[in-house]
């Protein structure tokens, strides 16, 4: 990765010049058959829906290869690691598997401030990843705290 | 839809065996390549970004042990479910400590809850599990709340 983007991620947060509703960058994933052999490797995760196009749709029924919803949560926990940057310290997050996402689709990352409470230099962030179609597909949530 | 028996009902509590893992830098680094993950640390494999615990706690199994979706009949613990067709529900994570490699973690997990939902092709079982994770210290590193559907 470039030194310009680190510096971009290592922008410092300034707490008190957040207001509700700030919202944080987006950024685009694609999942690829390289990128998802690549994570379920790197997780052990053997199950066939994430890379035998042929067994996932005849027989479990799937309109195609399906992106680990593990992986989508990855993206939004990035969401909120990478905008909280060197200053901030993601302490907990969630996220729910609403919609299954298959290989192909564009999907969305992104989120917004939703509290802030400065004297505990704490702040509550709703996250998405969102298909093309703008569903959510998988909301989620993190607690960010600042020093 | 009564899909749960007693002895599903039953294993909800009973923790699983705990499994000590060893943290590899370059798995972390694997990991930060497969996930585009865009900051040094992780890249580098100085510390594992969060959802780097996925599965990390599971059984390793046998190629023998395999069931035709491909995931492993010893993975889960407890009694068979009677549907077979896994899907992930999502994850709540609390990390109190970063992870680094060199650390020696150990992983427990139990089943929490398990519950069926009519879904709209047809029944759902959930199955809740958490998963504790401390340091060769027994200091606290990381939980995690995950749900699996079953269809």
């Amino acid at each position: 990765m470039s030194t310009d983007l680190n510096k971009k991620l290592e922008k410092d947060v300034v707490i008190e010049k957040l207001t509700v509703g700030t919202e944080l960058p987006q950024r685009q994933h694609t999942a690829t058959n390289v990128s998802l052999f690549m994570y379920n490797a790197a997780v052990w995760n053997h199950h066939r829906i994430h890379y035998d196009e042929t067994y996932t749709t005849q027989v479990e029924g799937h309109p195609a290869i399906v992106i680990d919803g593990p992986l989508q949560g990855d993206w939004l926990s990035q969401a909120a690691l990478n905008w909280a940057g060197a200053q901030g310290s993601v302490t907990s997050f969630g996220y729910s598997n609403r919609k299954a996402s298959y290989l192909g689709e564009v999907l969305t990352s992104g989120g917004s401030v939703s509290a802030i409470d400065v004297p505990k230099r704490r702040v509550e962030l709703t996250l998405f990843i969102k298909n093309e179609a703008g569903e959510v597909v998988t909301p989620g949530t993190a607690s960010v705290s600042f020093k | 839809m009564g899909l749960l028996t007693s002895e599903h009902l039953a294993s909800i509590g009973v923790a699983e065996p705990s499994i000590d893992v060893e943290i590899s830098r370059r798995d972390i680094q694997k990991y930060a390549a497969a996930t585009e993950q865009q900051q040094h640390r992780y890249i580098q494999g100085d510390e594992a970004p969060p959802m780097f615990i996925f599965n990390l706690f599971s059984p390793i199994s046998a190629l023998a042990d395999m069931r035709t979706d491909g995931i492993a009949r010893s993975k889960v613990a407890g009694p068979k479910l009677p549907l077979k067709r896994i899907m992930a529900g999502g994850t709540q994570i609390n990390q109190h400590r970063p992870i680094k490699p060199g650390d020696r973690l150990i992983g427990t997990r139990k089943i929490t809850d398990m519950y069926e939902k009519q879904g709209s092709t047809g029944p759902l079982i959930f199955t809740v599990r958490s998963l504790a994770i401390t340091n060769a210290q027994g200091e606290l590193v990381l939980e995690e709340i995950q749900t699996s559907i079953a269809r």
